[in-house]
């Protein structure tokens, strides 16, 4: 068994993008997915510790909760193989709501992409391109009106239109949900992230505000990352 | 270079022919099947009874009692077979038991024909005190049959990307919900396909059947489930080697029944997952 993030404490404030770099298999997306316990579906994963959401340790809480709670946007768009509409109304329709096409439309609006598909909700959503599929997977999330928001690289497949468009909706988010966004891409975070963390090897170095780990940070190792000297 | 095109070009002449061979069996099967069986087939022939110790007639009490066993073991065998291929696939850790059922599973598959007849006639007629009976030889088939559906269904199951599964479990499914809305609808056309063509095997076999259920002559329907019957595959047996003096046209019609309700029975799987590969948008 590999330790795949080693001891570490990080807050994370309501209503922030905060933005988790390092270089690959740093740990960012192992991290990632133990705050909605997404990692306890690969078979002999360990955590230790306790994460808390207002107050409350995840680990306790149900399971399903949660996860309606803290949703997250995958690196790859996934949409199910179904409509566009079933897509986001997937979630919803599992917890039992009722209003669904209310539901559908918001959640789409909130993505920046209702415009694009308002048209045919019942077309298939493998006939989308990938950044609207990708906007897709954001609605879907959205969907179930989660609180945090979870991003694993959403951009890394994306044109640079699409990515932008992905940006800017998560700017508009801002405004009802916590977002954390694991990235690759350096850059990205310094565009969108208010706060940033840095994740080397398994071991979170440092985190602060997104204008000071990019102009003066405390250490060498993130000053190297982010200057691009390695990575 | 051109040397390696001709040995490219006489590798495909042989790799066809050896194709081409395949359906050389086959179609002769077919074809005698056909040339013989045909004149002997007639409306009559599949709705009628037996009569002159089976050298005029018909052949319905076969055939119906063919049906029965193949709908007694689809009622046992696919409700049984599924669920356990969905356990194993989606519910159990791996560990050593599941392992052992794995094996269990392969096994069974392994197990001669004639040996099921034998565990059936134990077991369901004897032990269990069902007699001869369509209760015994259907209880016989579904054992043989269930690792087909078994390994069918698990094998659809798998053929579902497990990234979806994901997506399921991150919008806050159960395990249940998960399978029930993501991975079971997108699994059954390939769950259908093994289903009939392992139904279609067991249409088709005379050990299982020999001591569980089949009657040499019996010229009339079976009323319960507990009586015996007679069935295609003995039946052919019997009109080829225990009956003297038969019309050759007979022989061949009930082969030609037989051949035909599994040739049916395959072209439907095969369009099914054909159809279904069409559809598939991921």
């Amino acid at each position: 068994m590999v330790q795949a993030v080693k001891s570490l404490n990080l807050e994370v404030k309501s209503n922030e993008i905060l933005g988790i770099i390092g270089p690959s298999s740093s740990g960012k997306t192992s991290f990632l997915k133990t705050l909605n316990r997404l990692n306890e579906l690969y078979p002999n994963s360990r955590t230790e510790g306790s994460a808390l959401l207002d107050g409350e340790n995840i680990f306790r809480l149900d399971v399903q909760q949660l996860r309606r709670r803290v949703g997250i946007v995958f690196a790859l768009p996934l949409p199910l193989p179904l409509s566009i509409f079933d897509n986001v109304a997937y979630g919803p329709r599992l917890h039992g709501s009722k209003n669904l096409i209310e539901i559908v439309e918001r959640s789409l609006r909130a993505a920046a992409i209702w415009d694009e598909v308002k048209d045919r909700l019942h077309t298939n959503a493998f006939k989308l391109s990938g950044g609207q599929q990708q906007r897709l997977c954001i609605a879907r999330t959205l969907a179930v009106e989660p609180e945090v928001i979870l991003y694993d690289e959403p951009c890394s497949g994306l044109d640079p239109i699409s990515t932008l468009k992905v940006e800017e909706a998560m700017q508009e988010l801002k405004k009802n949900y916590t977002q954390i966004l694991v990235t690759n891409n350096v850059k990205q975070a310094a565009r969108v992230s208010d706060r940033t963390a840095f994740f080397l090897m398994g071991e979170l170095i440092e985190t602060g505000d997104t204008k000071d780990i990019f102009t003066r940070p405390t250490d060498k190792r993130t000053d190297d990352y982010v200057t691009g000297r390695f990575g | 270079m051109r040397n390696t095109q001709r040995t490219e070009k006489i590798a495909f002449l042989f790799m066809a022919l050896a194709t081409l061979i395949i359906i050389v069996p086959v179609g002769l099967i077919l074809f005698i099947v056909l040339w013989h069986g045909l004149p002997g087939l007639s409306l009559e022939f599949i709705l009628a009874m037996p009569r002159e110790g089976m050298r005029a007639g018909g052949i319905f009490p076969a055939i119906v009692g063919t049906l029965l066993l193949t709908l007694g073991c689809a009622l046992f065998s696919i409700p049984l077979g599924i669920l356990a291929a969905i356990y194993l696939n989606e519910y159990s850790q791996k560990n050593w038991l599941t392992r052992l059922i794995e094996l269990a599973i392969i096994n069974l598959a392994g197990v001669p024909s004639i040996v099921y007849g034998l565990f059936g006639l134990g077991l369901f007629v004897t032990f269990l005190n069902f007699g001869a009976s369509i209760l015994a030889g259907s209880l016989t088939l579904s054992i043989m049959t269930l690792p087909v559906i078994i390994t069918a269904t698990r094998e659809a199951l798998n053929s579902v990307p497990r990234a979806f599964r994901e997506v399921s479990f991150s919008l806050g499914a159960s395990r249940w919900q998960t399978v029930r809305k993501v991975v079971l609808p997108n699994a059954i056309p390939g769950i259908l396909t093994g289903t009939i063509l392992g139904l279609s095997r067991a249409a088709g076999e005379t050990a299982p059947i020999l001591f569980t259920v089949a009657a040499f002559y019996l010229p009339r329907l079976p009323e319960s489930a507990f009586d015996q019957a007679m069935a295609l595959p003995y039946h052919i047996y019997v009109l080829s080697t225990q009956v003297p003096n038969v019309s050759p046209k007979i022989q061949y019609g009930t082969v030609l029944v037989l051949v035909g309700l599994v040739f049916i029975m395959n072209i439907i799987a095969a369009t099914i997952r054909a159809r279904f590969r069409k559809r598939k948008t991921w």
